[in-house]
């Protein structure tokens, strides 16, 4: 099969590639855009590693076709900091311990950062809930659950 | 090992009579892709045998729901996300909702789709058992025409279901006839979040009439609508040897029949008993 054209907007900057039509988004932002803060655990959906938004939403970029991103808004976690300054969520996992060896790291950001979007003063329900697709194999969670409620009482820029 | 990506095909009609139109002119060639939570997984191991896929994810045509004063109809696009954002179906169809939070993680719940749980015919999927008690119907359409079919006549066997190889599961379709009744799921996996269920139990009944509805999850080749279990409990028989007669629960990587059994009746007996 040929590839196929697609544009897309990565942290704000519009970009136009060929991929190939089942390519893997997570690939096209690794390999095609340099892009390799996303970073792949299982492949399948279960660790939440690769995690971005599209359009918006939280997803997991192993499971997406790069070109069912034609036209979208991504956001990786290059695209969460401001310049040098960190995210408040970002901020709070460092002042909490929430990253350890930082393979799940960027994905538990995006996923805090999804949450924290969608409500912004999350139970600790909430920010398990929010967090169930994401697997760390380091922290044990508790620093990372309360690196998400540190960032909530911080409250900081508005993503 | 990996499949190899450039021998895939994935081409995004526009419409939807351009994607039937598609199916009709090669039957069984082309396959639909939504939001590809389970084919994508398939393919990252190698074992996605399909090779031409229609991505339908852009088609506002299947997406949405429209309430009617006697049903809800819900566009086979419909996330775990949009299901569990809907007032109307977490009011009158909880256990659609219950099914779609325990479906996945977030990013699984924006991706993953009714239909898509559906046709892609895991006898462990979570919604089939509350599509079964809510008596849904589904909208097959091709470039022939449209057709409904009760669910649950829809699996035919493992993996096996009416859906010729030109047509689309395109809509589902929930009767407004849940008053009165109270509503029970639950699924036993092995860990609360994100696990594949082991045994998922979704059941009904109605607190004037007795009457009762019940479904099971991973306990035979298709998801089960248990009419047996409900006839036993209708004629005041035993509901749990029934129960043991209608489903074929296996061994397999997840759990062993004879606990699939045993927690299938504990859930009848729970469910009949709270």
């Amino acid at each position: 099969m040929p590839k196929v054209p697609i544009a897309l907007t990565v942290n704000g900057q519009p970009r136009a590639i060929s991929v190939w039509p089942m390519a893997r988004l997570l690939d096209v932002l690794r390999e095609e855009l340099g892009m390799t803060g996303t970073k792949e655990g299982c492949g399948e959906g279960e660790c939440g590693a690769c995690s971005i938004l599209l359009d918006g939403r939280l997803a997991n970029s192993c499971l997406v076709p790069a070109v069912q991103a034609d036209g979208a808004e991504i956001t990786t976690i290059e695209g969460v900091a401001s310049g040098e300054e960190l995210d408040r969520v970002q901020q709070a996992f460092v002042e909490c311990g929430g990253a350890q060896c930082g393979i799940c790291t960027p994905g538990m950001i995006m996923a805090a950062v999804s949450l924290l979007r969608a409500s912004p003063q999350p139970s600790e329900a909430d920010i398990r809930n929010g967090l169930a697709g994401n697997l760390c194999r380091c922290t044990g969670y508790l620093r990372i659950f309360e690196a998400v409620a540190s960032a909530c009482r911080a409250g900081g820029r508005a993503q | 090992m990996r499949a190899y990506i450039p021998a895939y095909e994935l081409v995004r009609p526009q419409t939807l009579g351009e994607a039937l139109e598609h199916m009709a002119a090669e039957p069984g060639e082309w396959q639909a892709f939504a939001g590809g939570t389970d084919l994508m997984v398939l393919l990252q191991a190698g074992r996605l045998e399909h090779r031409r896929f229609l991505s339908i994810w852009g088609l506002a045509e299947l997406r949405g729901t429209v309430v009617s004063s006697d049903s809800v109809t819900l566009g086979c696009l419909t996330t775990y996300t949009d299901v569990l954002h809907d007032e109307t179906l977490r009011r009158e169809f909880p256990l659609l909702a219950a099914a779609a939070a325990e479906t996945g993680g977030v990013a699984t719940q924006n991706r993953g789709t009714l239909g898509g749980n559906i046709v892609n015919a895991s006898p462990a999927a979570d919604t089939p058992p509350a599509l079964l008690v809510y008596d849904a119907e589904v909208e097959l359409v091709s470039a022939r025409g449209s057709r409904w079919l009760a669910y649950r006549e829809f699996h035919t066997g493992y993996k096996t279901m009416q859906l010729a190889p030109d047509e689309l599961l395109a809509r589902i379709r929930l009767p407004r006839s849940t008053a009165g009744f109270r509503h029970y799921y639950r699924k036993v996996g092995t860990r609360k979040a994100q696990a594949i269920s082991k045994v998922c139990f979704a059941g009904l009944k109605n607190t004037s009439t007795g009457e009762v509805r019940i479904a099971l999850g991973s306990v035979a080749p298709v998801p089960l609508r248990c009419s047996q279990t409900e006839a036993a409990v209708h004629e005041s028989r035993d509901p749990l040897a029934a129960l043991a007669a209608e489903i074929a629960p296996i061994d397999d990587m997840r759990s062993t029949a004879a606990y699939r059994l045993r927690v299938a009746q504990n859930l009848l007996n729970e469910f009949l008993h709270a």
